[in-house]
């Protein structure tokens, strides 16, 4: 990390008042893409998630870290409310979308639809690269087939994957290797022209050489897409993000830029975190 | 120890193969065009042909009621309904629907299907109750086959925008197809097997059925009537060998079947 270049301005923080970076970050005149407030969220009886409220800006890498079941994967669910899948989980707080209030709003399928997701392990279906990646378009009605190719070759073309596999289109998406999975399944995601990437800890399953391809992919992508990504790597979230945040414990012990997460955290855990002291 | 799984692997098969070759050896005599394909006549001169059918009319109508409802049922049990202590009643109620001896539900035919719905002494009535053998063997494989569909399956579908029904019928269902094919092969095995139940309610007319509310017998029946009745065991093993055969050729197609379902798919 000390090659990472220290950044000149340092930010005020009232240490009293962490916990509501949304607000803080949000005097800087970019308006959030996704903004939350006092996220609370419960499995049953135990809480994991403690007040949680930070704004995502647009178009940014924004890198969730810390330590194993800290809350952040579970937080990073409620963004595109995976977690109404598990019985059980209550959910209190707000997480607002472009203006509108996702757990107030019923429309789950819009919202999965605008906020697309990759997960940890790639987990392509059992049918050939084409039928995947056409899968979710196919699902909203589209029947065309030049409609589809377009859809599909574009898809393929933004998650970098286009050249390995097009001559294959038709056999199956199973016979790739992981890291060509996981950016098929990038590109799957993609295919719903969505406008919000989620994804949880993409590159975990994944060899160090397709690791970087789906770094440079990620940063790469960013152009077009607000990213979310946890990751448990935090050379990956230095390398790829725009902003970090710091979960412990189901709270956010800090939240900022990422080159001063890493150059010069405010909070003594969240150095110790990324210093490597524990974790 | 080693030797020991081997011996009992070895058994297994060399039972099965002393049954089979044992079956051949007596009744390979009789097969041939008209033995298959005549008619039956009492004077012990005819084919079988009459059972050949009854037994495929009986397959064909309890696979068509029992799979849809077998198929459904387990989806509901395994992905829609709330994991309770109705579900599991409901699954011990299967499971324990399974281990009854078919007798008992041939009875229960008798009594409902053939008297009380006054079906009569009819190949429906026989189905209809081997419907109810099988139902739950199909629930069970399904709800097994379910189990096996990885949740990043679902995930992944779910993540893409789409509704639980279409996550059900493009990614689950096709995934699960091996797993329900297996449970539609073994209830075939059930249904062909099966001699008691069909006994009491199809009854043992040995003629052409008319239609499926006829009286008529199956190739099970048949076999067991003729071992008892004449002590001609070459005849019952030359059913015997029909019948092998057609499970044979009905499992060698459910598989095939199975594959090109899954090749459409890849």
């Amino acid at each position: 990390m000390g090659c990472m270049l220290m950044s000149t301005t340092v930010i005020e923080r009232n240490n009293a008042e962490k916990g509501n970076f949304s607000q803080m970050k949000q005097h800087s005149g970019e308006a959030a893409k996704i903004s939350v407030t006092d996220l609370n969220l419960f499995y049953g009886e135990k809480q994991a998630l403690y007040n949680v409220s930070l704004g995502i800006q647009e178009k940014k890498v924004t890198a969730l870290i810390g330590p194993s079941g800290c809350g952040k994967s579970t937080f990073l669910r409620t963004l595109n409310r995976m977690n109404d899948l598990i019985d059980g989980v209550k959910i209190t707080g707000d997480i607002v979308v472009d203006s509108e209030n996702i757990y107030q709003s019923n429309d789950v399928i819009k919202l999965r639809t605008k906020v697309g997701m990759v997960f940890q392990k790639p987990n392509l279906f059992p049918m050939s690269i084409y039928d995947n990646v056409a899968y979710g378009p196919r699902m909203q009605g589209i029947k065309n087939k030049k409609e589809l190719n377009k859809i599909v070759e574009e898809s393929l073309r933004g998650a970098a994957i286009w050249d390995e596999v097009k001559d294959r289109l038709k056999t199956s998406a199973l016979g790739l290797s992981g890291g060509q999975q996981q950016r098929v399944c990038i590109a799957r995601a993609i295919a719903m022209k969505p406008e919000i990437i989620l994804m949880d800890e993409p590159t975990s399953a994944l060899d160090p050489i397709s690791t970087l391809k789906v770094e440079e992919l990620i940063t790469h992508m960013k152009k077009d897409y607000t990213i979310v990504i946890v990751t448990h790597n935090m050379q990956q979230a230095a390398r790829v993000s725009d902003k970090t945040a710091f979960f412990l414990n189901g709270e956010i012990i800090e939240y900022d830029e990422t080159d001063h997460i890493f150059s010069m955290p405010q909070d003594q855990r969240t150095k110790d975190y990324v210093t490597g002291r524990f974790g | 120890m080693r030797g020991l799984l081997w011996f009992s692997a070895f058994l297994t098969v060399a039972v099965l193969v002393t049954i089979v070759g044992y079956i051949f050896y007596k009744g390979y005599r009789l097969i041939n065009f008209d033995f298959i394909f005549g008619d039956y006549s009492p004077a012990g001169d005819g084919g079988i042909w009459p059972m050949i059918v009854t037994t495929i009319y009986t397959i064909a109508i309890s696979l068509l009621i029992a799979t849809p409802i077998g198929i459904l049922a387990a989806v509901y049990l395994q992905e829609y309904a709330k994991q309770g202590r109705l579900v599991k009643t409901i699954r011990f109620a299967t499971e324990s629907l399974t281990g009854i001896p078919s007798i008992i539900y041939g009875l229960f035919g008798a009594v409902f299907f053939v008297t009380t719905l006054k079906l009569g002494m009819s190949i429906i009535a026989a189905s209809l109750t081997l419907t109810i053998i099988v139902l739950p063997v199909i629930i069970r494989t399904t709800e097994e086959a379910l189990k096996t569909v990885p949740h990043s399956y679902r995930e992944g579908s779910l993540a893409l925008g789409t509704t639980k029904l279409q996550t059900l019928y493009k990614v689950i269902l096709p995934s699960a197809m091996p797993g329900i094919l297996s449970g539609i092969i073994l209830s075939i095995g059930r249904i062909v097997g099966e001699s008691a139940a069909i006994f009491l309610t199809a009854g043992t007319v040995a003629a052409m059925p008319e239609s499926i509310f006829s009286s008529a017998r199956t190739l099970t029946v048949h076999s067991y009537l003729v071992t008892q009745e004449s002590g001609d065991i070459e005849l019952a093993a030359a059913i015997g060998i029909v019948l092998i055969v057609i499970i044979l050729v009905l499992n060698l197609s459910a598989t095939f079947i199975s594959k090109k379902l899954n090749k459409a798919d890849y």
